[in-house]
């Protein structure tokens, strides 16, 4: 009985939180059932997963800019730019792949970096500036596929990280098992940090849910975890893509949440000039902010043109807009301040679903897209009133 | 007997709980030019407010008479149309529009819907003769000076009509050039019929210029002094400006020792490139280790402008003179420079600049000094929450809990946040401004009684204060200021409220 009011507030009071993975669970049994379990087979979410990660890492990227109250329309053609000068490097000057992808990296954070500059320094709004990139990469990727049109890759190592799966060391029962490892550490950690933080927050009497709430918590969480571990287990395993993903989301995570530069994120985006007088450097956050956000372009660029083993003239068309819904959909707030990196992925992984699920059903392209409309909509109004009542 | 041309009665104004006009009563005889003049919040500004329209009939009590009739404002088009235009402090001009554009926005001169711009222009020129500006009338507005800018706010209030114009601080970001041509300009209107409130600090414009004066405080009416009877004199406004009990709710210190100086200005001056004028001018001024300095003046004396040029610069003003910190002569260019130098500066606009209100206790207290706390980049946060409880039980913030937002806590317990969070950096020299504007008489003591312990522990103080009370109920010295400049020192022991409004009103 009690557990059930409790369950009930704990919901109400963090609606917003919860809301979008009531949706992407609503999502995921909808789909399934319209399509008769299709949808939720071990190989459809493999190819979901790695179909979303290209605009998963832009999302988190983009989520921090808009939490500092700008915004970033380039990092689409950026992402495209840099795949195509990767496999220029890898295929045209040769350059071995282990060189390849940090150069690529570091130009992405050199051209993010430059963004910043022009936002935090010259001050020109960052719709502004980052328009002009959107069209001066698009230009930049025309030229350097003039010549040859699409640009195939033949790089095994590098086709592998947008197609390769993690090696299995030996099938049990036909499942992988270093994929089934993975899962079972990623477990252990999620429940050793969640009791390490309600221990703290006990230690200093803050409001912690009741034992019971907490067991199912981590039980459902653990469940999930441990299912989609056994759906990809079950294919081909944990591709390299997802567990790029991954690392993203764990690194941004620890760095949004726990360093003192992600705490100052955070302080610029909900006042900037409060931040000012609290001695932070706001400039040097906004360049932070889309140095990282280059750099994260750069790790799309790769990730698609590694999937597509092709470097194309149109690479990253609308990957901005894909990836700023995402952000959204992952309850970003355009007034600043708010937005949490696991949203991020969510946001996108909720897009692709969305995606994968009308495919499967055969839902003509027009409509795909005027549903995805809907969706974001949807998940923004959702936001935008569940804050109010907040307050 | 001349006749009224607006008659205020019994006018009471309530915000919340708070009664910001009791029963004021305010006549205005046509033709004159009547002063209002008061402290700070003494409810000048809101009863201007009522009666144009900004607080709509029916939010107040009491009548409005305006040519002998009684007006109920909804909006403040209705108080524009009965002849009443008000020219507020910051001028509400559009800087990238023309001089004509902007003298007819809202008003224009059109044939059938269609602006017809060449009888504008001739309108226009008109108006700029009427209040003697001699500009272009196809100028752009930004590359007007500010004295310029008021003129055409007259011109546009002249277009439209006007029979009561109404001025809020009209000299105040002027040079005395511009504002001695203001006040003639005003002399020459009367001459035409137009009749005039003016609402000033500056005492010796008020002796110049006004047929009456009517002193406010508290929010109620003093007295209406008449210069005809000889009653408009200094000594008369200030003293019934000032008159108000002072309570004895200020915690006494136990010892007053002075150290060392912590900090001194030498010709101390501030230019803000963004509004073209000098903040700050010349300001020589020291504190000493162990005292709470007391920075009195009226709204834009540049009291805030002078802190903030104190600490780091943050408003990137351009600066002249010298700064010295213990003795040591510094620069502090950025915020964090002056906070290592051991500077905090707790602002006045708690909201707006002071505190994150969407994030919560714990965030706020310690964001000014998260590498205080933090080890390789990354936040202890049981430190954190450490630290952050530490301040919420010493600072008496009542909440919840440390997650609680800050945006949802009281004034008091969201200034003891941001207390908490500037005492975190462990400062020498705490700078307070207004530090107890809108909060509670209980809190208030508490703060005035954390303030005291910090003296103890040895710290110094820069209290901004607009309330005199608190300004001599506190200090050890006290400067006033006016108009960007230091106006005088006094001592604690010579300081009385007649002195520092002296000061304030020069």
């Amino acid at each position: 009985m009690n557990l059930l009011t409790e369950a009930k507030t704990l919901i109400n009071e963090n609606i917003r939180d919860y809301g979008m993975y009531i949706a992407l669970l609503v999502i995921i049994i909808t789909f399934s059932i319209l399509t008769d379990g299709l949808f939720i087979s071990s190989r459809n979410i493999s190819n979901l997963l790695d179909s979303a990660g290209y605009i998963a890492v832009l999302a988190v990227g983009v989520m921090l800019v808009i939490v500092i109250r700008h915004i970033d329309l380039s990092i689409g053609f950026l992402a495209g730019f840099l795949g195509a000068i990767a496999a220029i490097l890898l295929m045209q000057v040769g350059m071995p792949v282990y060189l390849v992808i940090p150069v690529i990296l570091i130009l992405g954070t050199i051209a993010g970096l430059f963004t910043g500059f022009l936002v935090a320094k010259v001050g020109i709004p960052a719709f502004v500036a980052t328009l002009a990139g959107w069209l001066i990469y698009r230009g930049a990727i025309l030229q350097v596929t003039e010549k040859t049109g699409t640009i195939i890759v033949q790089n095994d190592t590098f086709n592998a990280i947008g197609n390769g799966f993690i090696p299995s060391i030996m099938q049990v029962n036909g499942l992988h098992l270093l994929s089934l490892l993975v899962g079972a550490i990623g477990i252990v950690f999620y429940i050793y940090s969640a009791i390490n933080n309600r221990k703290n927050k006990m230690k200093y009497n803050f409001d912690v849910v009741s034992k019971e709430i907490f067991i199912l918590q981590l039980v459902f969480v653990s469940s999930i975890i441990a299912y989609i571990t056994w759906i990809l287990s079950g294919y081909n395993g944990f591709s390299w893509t997802v567990i790029i993903m991954l690392l993203v989301v764990l690194v941004y995570h620890f760095f949004t949440t726990k360093t003192v530069l992600g705490r100052h994120i955070y302080a610029v985006g909900s006042n900037p000039e409060a931040a000012h007088l609290s001695g932070i450097n706001v400039s040097k956050i906004t360049f932070l902010v889309f140095g990282s956000m280059g750099m994260l372009s750069a790790l799309s660029g790769i990730l698609f043109t590694s999937r597509l083993q092709a470097a194309t003239t149109t690479a990253g068309t609308l990957f901005e807009l894909d990836a700023i819904a995402a952000a959204y959909v992952g309850g970003v707030s355009a007034a600043g301040g708010v937005g949490k990196v696991t949203g991020a992925i969510i946001g996108a992984i909720v897009m692709a679903s969305l995606t994968s699920g009308m495919n499967l059903m055969g839902v003509g392209i027009a409509y795909q897209y005027m549903i995805r409309g809907g969706v974001l909509a949807l998940a923004v109004i959702f936001d935008v009133t569940t804050r109010k009542k907040g307050k | 007997m001349s006749e009224y041309i607006l008659e205020m009665k019994q006018i009471s104004k309530e915000f919340t709980g708070v009664k910001a006009l009791s029963d004021v009563n305010f006549k205005v005889e046509k033709g004159e030019i009547h002063c209002l003049v008061g402290e700070n919040g003494a409810g000048k500004s809101t009863l201007m407010k009522v009666l144009s329209g900004v607080y709509p009939f029916g939010t107040y009590e009491g009548d409005i008479l305006f040519e002998g009739t009684v007006q109920q404002f909804n909006k403040i088009n209705d108080s524009v149309k009965a002849g009443i235009a008000i020219i507020y402090q910051e001028l509400a001009l559009f800087p990238d529009l023309t001089v004509y554009e902007n003298i007819f926005a809202g008003n224009e001169v059109k044939n059938s819907g269609i602006v017809d711009w060449n009888r504008t222009i001739v309108e226009a020129n008109k108006m700029l003769n009427k209040v003697n500006l001699d500009v272009n009338p196809e100028t752009l507005v930004k590359d007007l000076g500010v004295g310029k800018r008021q003129l055409i706010e007259i011109a546009k209030a002249l277009s439209k009509d006007v029979k009561l114009l109404i001025l809020d601080e009209p000299t105040a970001a002027l040079n005395e050039n511009d504002s001695e041509n203001l006040l003639e300009l005003l002399g020459e209107l009367k001459k035409q019929g137009i009749t005039c409130i003016m609402i000033s600090h500056k005492l010796k414009e008020v002796i110049a210029i006004a047929d009456k004066a009517t002193v406010l405080r508290d929010g109620q009416t003093i007295c209406t002094l008449d210069a005809s009877k000889g009653e408009v004199t200094e000594s008369l406004i200030i003293k019934n400006m000032v008159g108000r009990e002072i309570d004895d709710i200020y915690p006494k210190r136990s010892k007053k020792t002075f150290g060392e100086k912590v900090l001194e200005l030498y010709n101390w001056s501030a230019y803000d490139s963004k509004l073209g004028r000098q903040v700050v001018k010349n300001a020589n001024l020291h504190v000493k280790q162990g005292e709470i300095i007391g920075l009195a003046g009226l709204m834009g004396a540049g009291r805030t402008e002078l802190a903030l040029s104190i600490f780091g610069n943050a408003k990137s003003y351009k600066l002249d003179g010298d700064l010295v910190i213990d003795g040591i002569s510094t620069a502090l260019n950025h915020p964090n420079d002056a906070i290592k130098a051991g500077i905090a500066y707790v602002t006045e606009d708690r909201k707006g600049d002071g505190l994150f209100l969407i994030q919560d206790i714990k965030n706020n207290i310690s964001v000014a000094n998260l590498y205080g706390i933090s080890k390789n980049g990354v936040v202890n946060q049981n430190e954190e929450i450490k630290v952050a409880d530490e301040y919420k039980n010493s600072l008496h913030i009542k909440a919840s809990s440390l997650e609680q937002v800050v945006g949802n806590l009281s004034g008091g317990n969201q200034q003891k946040v941001s207390l908490g969070k500037w005492l975190f950096v462990g400062p020498k020299l705490l700078i307070l401004d207004e530090p107890t504007r809108g909060i509670d008489v209980g809190a208030k003591f508490e703060i005035y009684s954390v303030m005291n312990k910090l003296i103890d522990q040895g710290l110094s103080i820069i209290m901004i204060s607009s309330e005199l009370g608190e300004v001599l109920g506190m200090s050890d010295r006290v400067y006033v200021m006016a108009q960007g400049e230091i106006k005088g020192e006094l001592q604690i022991e010579d300081a009385d409220q007649e002195k520092i409004m002296q000061l304030a009103t020069l």
